[in-house]
């Protein structure tokens, strides 16, 4: 009897929606009236909510700038904070419209998880976090500890990896939740935690004595992290990738939130194609022309974001380093937008 | 309505008759099921072959790529998903068996407390109960585990004589090294449990016959303790015990008893005995007070009445609700998961998910197993219960 | 005189002539002392069990009262208060991190400015539910009503907003803490009752078809933990349902929870259908009244009435079971509990003990209360069946 109701409100449901033909991924956005994005659900420095539940981080500018692009509105976004375990679930069944949630950009994602990555805003790699107590001055000196880990991330593949090609043994100790997986390793079951290097460094603060663990030298993976979405809608994954390069391209030219009205004015063709004042560039991408300008009055250009969210103005402090311009010895390198 | 109308046999409207609405109520639940089945299977094809997303099995036996930390069977990470889906079962029921073990005697000890006529260890059951059946096992899990980690660390253990080192890595005990003729210890007390056997049915028989009591309790010590000791002397010790050695991190090898399967176990059995304390309690109530005044009148002593008249009469009553709770014990091992116990549902519904996504074949495998082992266990207990029903006169 | 006596008749001279002093009543047959000898130090065996048992308490009970209170910080802005110090090696609980996040464990990340609506219907929730379990209360059914139909209408509007009624809209990821912990279990309680009965009366049914639907149904759910049930629904549900229409993720984990204890309320309620003599259902069918109006009028109030402490304790173990949507990423109570451990402004050694703590003491009022409550139903329908 219970079954025949669910049956119904599905049937019902079914046929309620059958009419409606499956349309891009712009047009349901921009239809809906804001952008759902795929977040961490708790990471300093990419995407955290406060007790009041605004979000802020790396990952979250991503998502306003995409809100800015499409609406000129960078608080048209909407986050689902998701697990590991279901962010590609989510992504797939369309919950939401783009995933931005740390999530590194691997062949097999591509090719069987139906997820296409558009780009990559944050260059990382796997690290390990030990008690500076233990003496520990290289991670091949971790033959036989504990590694408390978590579940269902590229991070547990990666770690079983290094040590079966160095040839030492490690204890794995995995967590499904990234709280319980710092917990462990706090209280002392774990003689190491691991997870990317962005991470540890935003995960030791939450530590009890921050000032007595230390991030081991070695970097044992490579962790392109960026935005996914569907596979098969290329307008979509167009606007996603060009945003990050919009952003970047900003930086390269000098252009940010402060100075981005001035810029309007300038006379260099770079700067002019990417604020609109020349060509048709947003049309091509289903936008208005000025969807560049909107990103960087609203949310900045990459440089900013990343100060603001992990960089020197940030609890976090970390380096540019790789996450540096191409230009300054960095990998992030925008193609050109003419 | 006259009863002149009815005697006329009056013609039921189609709309009106039983036969016809039991059909078509039938039919339109088939349909609406059916169609709802349908939609959804249609629904989950179409959604991921849009994705270029294959569902299959196809992923069972390629290579996990992943270690698991407490495992009964060989696995590295070299083995397969398959191999991993196998480690995860068996530490389910590993768990639960154990578990439900333990849980049953805490249980009865906890339920026969609560009717002691000590008022303190009534009232220490009736609280035990009461707090412990009035939180989520979920947080009683976690404050469990998070109590086993406040144990020492194995770095800053001494090495001891003793060979046995509490950590919050788990029990390091010294493990017994098999050497040549060690097999003789094996059958000696092999052969000490048969001919305890026999003796047993011997001396049960006599007493039936003669009602002259033989000592069972020493000759259980001769044979089967004494009795292999003496053979493990006598060839030579051949059984050694390797202590653990203290390594950089910890001790070596694994631990004999990991910490994460011990806050498992410890929380699923308090958790679980609590609710059997409880059907124990109105099992052994439900036996009328004549029968433990007409024990005591025959001089039993409150240890054989409890033993020979009480619990075996209250054991009919006591049997499905206990049959239920062993189901929840195995059904709550899978928050053990949360804990970082590698059962199944961490390890298959949880990293094997992840690292696959094949979220409709994973799920679905692992409800059939819970589903599978629920009607295992209901059917052994069903026919338990019927065996201990035919007693009956 | 008393020679006399003694002269005539030897054979009696044992014979006490005055009543010698009554003796004082036994002092251990009544009072603090014999009942203590009775209930404590009976035997040998029972002195020895009441002396370990009371260095047990002792032990456990001086260390729960040092963690919670003796040693515990009370006062202080961030996590120095809660370190250990030179004065203060082993530090205990840390309630002023409770204290400082209360709000939050309360409301979940819900607008301060709007948190009046949560309020109102916490306070709704109390009176209605007061008023339906109050046996005495006067005019009940309408409490049931607002427990029943007012409450989740009122509570829905004001929780998520109403434009048309000048109320702000309210998404459901705002939604968090308690206030989610207890809609998963209302809306659980509410629907699961119903659908329950009808499960139960399904399961009964003379219909072979709808008969089996529904055993298959309550045996696979009953069959596999809820655990996976939340994950089938987080995970499959959106696979299973068109593209387009996309159930919320609280909405998904209700559906889940609601499905799972309507199964285990069925097995309920069908046993206290069987309870019911047969007389009862001939009875209705000899007055003529059809299918659903003899379950309405004479069945299902007997059968409901026999069962409401098992219902009640139905409802304990789905309250207590609401605490495993925060494994789907649900924001309930123990999930804010787990976010708050994340700010480095207070991670301690003892935060997380001292919030499941909490938790615990949470959990523990609402389920002892309920569970109580069932108990007494029971004394007293055991009394009225005695009758």
């Amino acid at each position: 009897m219970k079954s025949s109701l669910i049956s119904l409100t599905v049937g019902s449901a079914i046929t309620l929606i059958a009419g409606a033909v499956s349309a891009g991924t712009l047009d349901t956005v921009k239809s809906k009236g804001f952008l759902q994005c795929g977040s961490n659900t708790s990471l300093a420095g990419f995407g955290q909510p406060d007790p009041q539940g605004n979000w802020k981080g790396l990952d979250v500018d991503f998502c306003r700038a995409v809100a800015s692009a499409i609406f000129n509105d960078p608080t048209k976004v909407k986050f689902t904070p998701l697990a590991a375990k279901d962010r590609f679930t989510a992504l797939q069944s369309g919950e939401i419209d783009a995933l931005v949630r740390n999530t590194t950009w691997t062949l097999s994602r591509d090719t069987t998880l139906g997820a296409f990555f558009g780009a990559v805003n944050y260059y990382d790699g796997q690290g390990f976090l030990v008690r500076k107590s233990m003496n520990i001055k290289s991670a091949l000196e971790l033959n036989g500890a504990t590694v408390c880990v978590q579940q269902g991330t590229t991070t547990e593949l990666n770690l079983t990896d290094y040590f079966r090609a160095n040839k030492i043994t490690y204890k794995p100790v995995v967590f499904a939740g990234s709280d319980e997986t710092l917990k462990a390793y706090d209280s002392g079951r774990c003689d190491a935690y691991t997870t990317d290097a962005s991470g540890l460094y935003a995960e030791r603060l939450k530590l009890t004595k921050p000032e007595d663990n230390a991030v081991l030298p070695e970097i044992i993976s490579k962790e392109p992290l960026g935005p996914a979405v569907r596979q098969g809608d290329d307008q979509w994954a167009n606007i996603i990738r060009w945003t990050h390069y919009a952003m970047v391209t900003a930086e390269e030219q000098g252009v940010t939130t402060a100075n981005v009205d001035e810029m309007l004015k300038s006379t260099n063709p770079d700067i002019k194609r990417l604020l609109g004042t020349e060509g048709k560039f947003g049309e091509g991408l289903g936008l208005k022309n000025d969807w560049a300008y909107q990103i960087i009055k609203n949310v900045g250009n990459y440089g900013e974001s990343f100060e603001r969210n992990v960089g020197a103005g940030s609890q976090l402090k970390i380096a540019r380093g790789q996450n540096g311009l191409w230009s300054k010895g960095g990998l992030q390198y925008a193609p050109p937008i003419r | 309505m006259a009863i002149a109308e009815l005697e006329e046999k009056p013609r039921i409207s189609p709309f009106y008759d039983p036969k016809i609405r039991a059909f078509v109520y039938q039919a339109a639940m088939i349909f609406l099921v059916g169609y709802g089945l349908y939609a959804a299977y249609t629904n989950a094809v179409t959604g991921l072959s849009k994705q270029g997303v294959v569902t299959s099995l196809g992923f069972w036996d390629s290579v996990a790529g992943f270690p698991i930390s407490f495992r009964l069977i060989d696995f590295t990470e070299l083995s397969s998903y398959g191999t991993a889906f196998w480690v995860g079962l068996i530490n389910t029921v590993v768990v639960s068996v154990i578990g439900i073990f333990l849980a049953t005697i805490l249980g009865f000890i906890v339920g026969i407390a609560r009717l002691s006529s000590n008022w303190l260890i009534s009232k220490i059951a009736y609280w035990y109960v009461q707090i412990i059946r009035n939180i989520p096992l979920l947080i009683q899990l976690i404050l469990i585990a998070d109590l086993m980690h406040h144990l020492p660390g194995a770095t800053e253990i001494k090495q001891n004589t003793s060979g046995i080192y509490l950590t919050n890595q788990g029990l390091f005990t010294p493990r017994p090294v098999f050497e040549a003729g060690s097999g003789l210890i094996f059958y000696a007390f092999l052969g000490g449990l048969v001919a305890f056997i026999g003796y047993y049915n011997w001396a049960k028989n006599r007493q039936i016959a003669t009602g002259k009591q033989s000592p069972t309790g020493l000759v259980f010590l001769g044979l089967i303790v004494i009795f292999p000791i003496a053979v493990f002397f006598i060839s030579g010790m051949p059984i050694s015990l390797a202590y653990p050695v203290k390594t950089r991190f910890s001790f070596q090898g694994d631990a004999t008893l990991q910490i994460e399967f011990v806050a498992a176990l410890l929380g699923l059995v308090i958790y679980t005995a609590a609710f059997i304390a409880e059907v124990v309690r109105a099992g052994i109530m439900s036996v009328s007070k004549g029968q433990t005044e007409a024990a005591s009148a025959l001089g039993l002593t409150a240890g054989q009445n409890l033993r020979l008249v009480v619990v075996p009469q209250a054991f009919r009553v006591i049997l499905p609700p206990l049959t239920n709770q062993y189901l929840n014990l195995t059904k709550n091992s899978s928050l053990a998961s949360v804990i970082a116990f590698p059962e199944l549902v961490q390890v298959f519904a949880g990293t094997v998910l992840n690292q696959t996504n094949q979220a409709i074949p994973v799920m679905g495998i692992t409800m059939l197993v819970y589903l599978t082992i629920s009607l295992i266990t209901s059917f052994l207990m069903n026919a338990f219960n019927q065996r201990m029903a035919l007693r009956e006169r | 005189m008393s020679n006399s006596v003694s002269t005539n008749s030897p054979s009696v001279s044992f014979i006490r002539k005055e009543s010698t002093q009554a003796l004082p009543p036994p002092i251990r047959a009544t009072g603090a002392l014999a009942w203590i000898r009775d209930n404590l130090f009976s035997t040998v065996f029972n002195t020895v069990l009441t002396f370990i048992s009371l260095a047990l308490i002792y032990l456990m009970l001086m260390q729960l009262l040092h963690f919670a209170f003796f040693d515990a910080t009370f006062t202080g802005q961030d996590r120095s208060a809660c370190l250990s110090s030179a004065s203060r090696p082993e530090p205990g609980a840390c309630w002023s991190f409770i204290s400082t996040y209360i709000n939050y464990f309360i409301y979940g990340s819900y607008p301060i400015d709007l948190r009046w609506r949560v309020n109102i219907v916490y306070v709704l929730f109390f009176i209605s539910m007061v008023w339906v379990l109050w046996i005495n209360a006067p005019k009940r059914a309408w409490g049931a009503i607002s427990f029943f139909i007012i409450l989740p209408i009122v509570s829905y509007i004001l929780l998520l907003g109403a434009p048309s009624l000048g109320l702000e809209k309210v998404t459901t990821e705002r939604l968090g803490g308690m206030v989610v912990t207890f809609i998963v279990a209302i809306v659980g309680i509410v629907v699961s009752l119903p659908l329950g009965i009808l499960l139960a009366l399904g399961r009964r049914s003379n219909l072979p078809i709808v008969k089996v639907f529904c055993v298959i149904f309550i045996e696979f759910v009953r069959g596999v933990p809820l655990i996976t049930v939340l994950f089938a629904a987080n995970f499959m549900l959106p696979l299973f349902l068109p593209p387009d229409l996309n159930p919320d993720r609280l909405l998904r984990a209700l559906v889940a929870v609601v499905l799972f204890s309507a199964a285990y309320m069925a097995e309920v309620v069908r046993a206290g259908l069987q309870a019911l003599p047969k007389g009862q259902y001939e009875g209705a069918n000899a007055m003529g009244l059809s299918y659903w109006q003899s379950m309405r009028l004479i069945i299902l109030p007997q059968a409901l009435k026999a069962t409401l402490p098992n219902i009640v304790n139905s409802n304990v173990a789905l309250f207590k079971d609401t605490t495993l949507v925060s494994t789907v990423g649900i924001f309930d109570f123990v999930n804010t509990l787990q976010a708050s451990f994340k700010n480095p402004d207070w991670a301690t050694p003892v935060t997380s003990t001292t919030g499941w703590l909490f938790a615990a003491a949470f959990y523990f009022v609402c389920c002892y209360s309920m569970s109580s409550y069932a108990r007494t139903i029971e004394t007293r329908l055991a009394i009225a069946d005695k009758r």
